[in-house]
């Protein structure tokens, strides 16, 4: 599996600081789980983390550490975590899930698409998967802000862009674009939007490219 | 002070007794290597190795002393109050203690392991949100770290700790706000008055000049 749209670095660095929303989180942790690329990067991101945690210091209360032996002793350790097993849907996403892809709750969106909303603690953005018949566009919506779609089955084309399992489309709010699925196998998408994402026409929007075909 | 004399007893101990018996074998492996870090620094590696294997409550103690400050100096720039960031200092710290079994020496250094820990307990603690974690890349059963990569890991803290020291201050104060959390989309133009694409140049120039200094294998691998 080659991949070649990537994650940025401005993403790879929130996520190594921990200051980017669960929704985009989810997005980039499960392409890091199928890209080794962006496992080295995001490596190096958190080694710089590393290197700002040594940059300056507060001085601890008086019996801190003796507090700490106490905190040790009466923690419960940390379970390790659990095996897991990456199926169409990589680990991180299949905890969201519920398992791997049978266990998608999918809702009807029209013209044979279909979408199963992830629920997120955080609400600054919100995460979904989306089925998209081949031939057909992303339903049309409104996105304030970043949105991030990152490719688990089949294909989709942008303009003269072409993306499959693993890569990773980055859109800003200005971006106009129309995603449309590639001929074949059902396209199954993680997108994740800033802000709350509406369906604006959905129906026509779909209808003009399925209506093409 | 009690912390000096850990120190010096550390610093003074035969390499043999932080933990790495059995992998003197290894071909790669030459006494001394294990100790990359200054004079100043202890071999924060091993340290952390002896709480690992033999649960050494004064190599935690060691640990204790150098990380606590800079985990609450961390968590308070990231606006925490300061009882919350002592008391998130020491769960972090404990918690050290109990994933010491988890540490990879060839995958991070210590300060890097440390602040994922850390980073993840401020999530905890100030977004109160969920950290999807990525997939766990298979090492096979119970792979022994390569030593080469140990040593490799720990040079390239070095060198990024270094590197980040020499920064323009400017630069220097926008990679640490990135990670403090001060850097979201909206409130780099409003704090800084900048346009975000202008900041995002400087991070990224910023991040250019600390790869240099970056292995390149880390890196483009
Ligand atoms: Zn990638």
């Amino acid at each position: 599996m080659t991949i070649r749209h990537h994650l940025s670095d401005p993403l790879l660095m929130a996520y190594a600081a921990g200051t980017i929303p669960e929704a985009f989180g989810l997005v980039i942790a499960t392409h890091v789980s199928m890209c080794d690329d962006c496992r080295a990067r995001l490596a190096a991101f958190e080694a710089v983390g590393g290197a700002v945690l040594e940059t300056s210091q507060v001085e601890m209360s008086a019996g801190s550490l003796d507090a700490c032996f106490d905190r040790i002793s009466t923690m419960t350790p940390p379970a390790p975590p659990p095996a897991r097993k990456a199926g169409v849907l990589p680990a991180p996403l299949q905890d969201y899930v519920g398992g791997d892809l049978e266990r998608v709750r999918w809702r009807p969106l029209g013209f044979g698409a279909k979408q199963a909303i992830l629920p997120c603690t955080d609400s600054a953005a919100s995460v979904r998967l989306l089925a998209i018949p081949g031939g057909v566009a992303m339903p049309d919506h409104t996105h304030r802000g970043l949105e991030l779609t990152l490719v688990l089955q089949g294909a989709f084309t942008d303009d003269d862009d072409r993306f499959e399992r693993g890569d990773v489309e980055i859109a800003d709010a200005e971006v106009d674009h129309t995603p449309v699925a590639a001929p074949g196998v059902t396209c199954i998408c993680l997108a994740a939007t800033q802000g709350r994402l509406k369906f604006s026409s959905l129906i026509p929007r779909l209808a003009q490219p399925f209506l093409r075909i | 002070m009690m912390l000096t004399a850990i120190r010096t007893e550390i610093q003074d101990a035969p390499l043999g007794s932080h933990g790495y018996v059995g992998r003197e074998t290894n071909a790669h492996a030459s006494k001394g290597r294990w100790r990359v870090t200054s004079e100043a620094e202890p071999d924060w590696t091993a340290v952390l190795l002896r709480v690992r294997e033999s649960q050494d409550r004064a190599a935690f103690a060691q640990l204790f002393h150098h990380f606590a400050p800079r985990i609450k100096a961390f968590l308070m720039k990231s606006g925490a109050s300061e009882p919350l960031a002592e008391e998130c200092a020491q769960d972090v710290m404990a918690t050290v203690w109990h994933k010491a079994v988890q540490f990879n020496p060839d995958r991070a250094s210590v300060a890097t392991w440390i602040f994922t820990i850390a980073r993840n307990r401020r999530i905890d603690a100030l977004r109160k949100a969920r950290r999807p974690e990525p997939e766990d890349l298979d090492w096979g059963p119970d792979q022994e770290p390569d030593q080469a990569d140990v040593y490799e890991t720990q040079q390239e803290s070095e060198r990024l700790n270094h590197a980040l020291r020499l920064l323009p201050e400017k630069q220097r104060i926008l990679v640490e706000k990135a990670f403090l959390g001060e850097l979201t989309h909206s409130e780099i133009a409003a704090e800084t008055g900048l346009p975000i694409g202008t900041i995002k140049s400087r991070i990224r120039l910023a991040l250019d000049k600390l790869r240099q200094h970056l292995d390149k294998k880390a890196v483009t691998k």
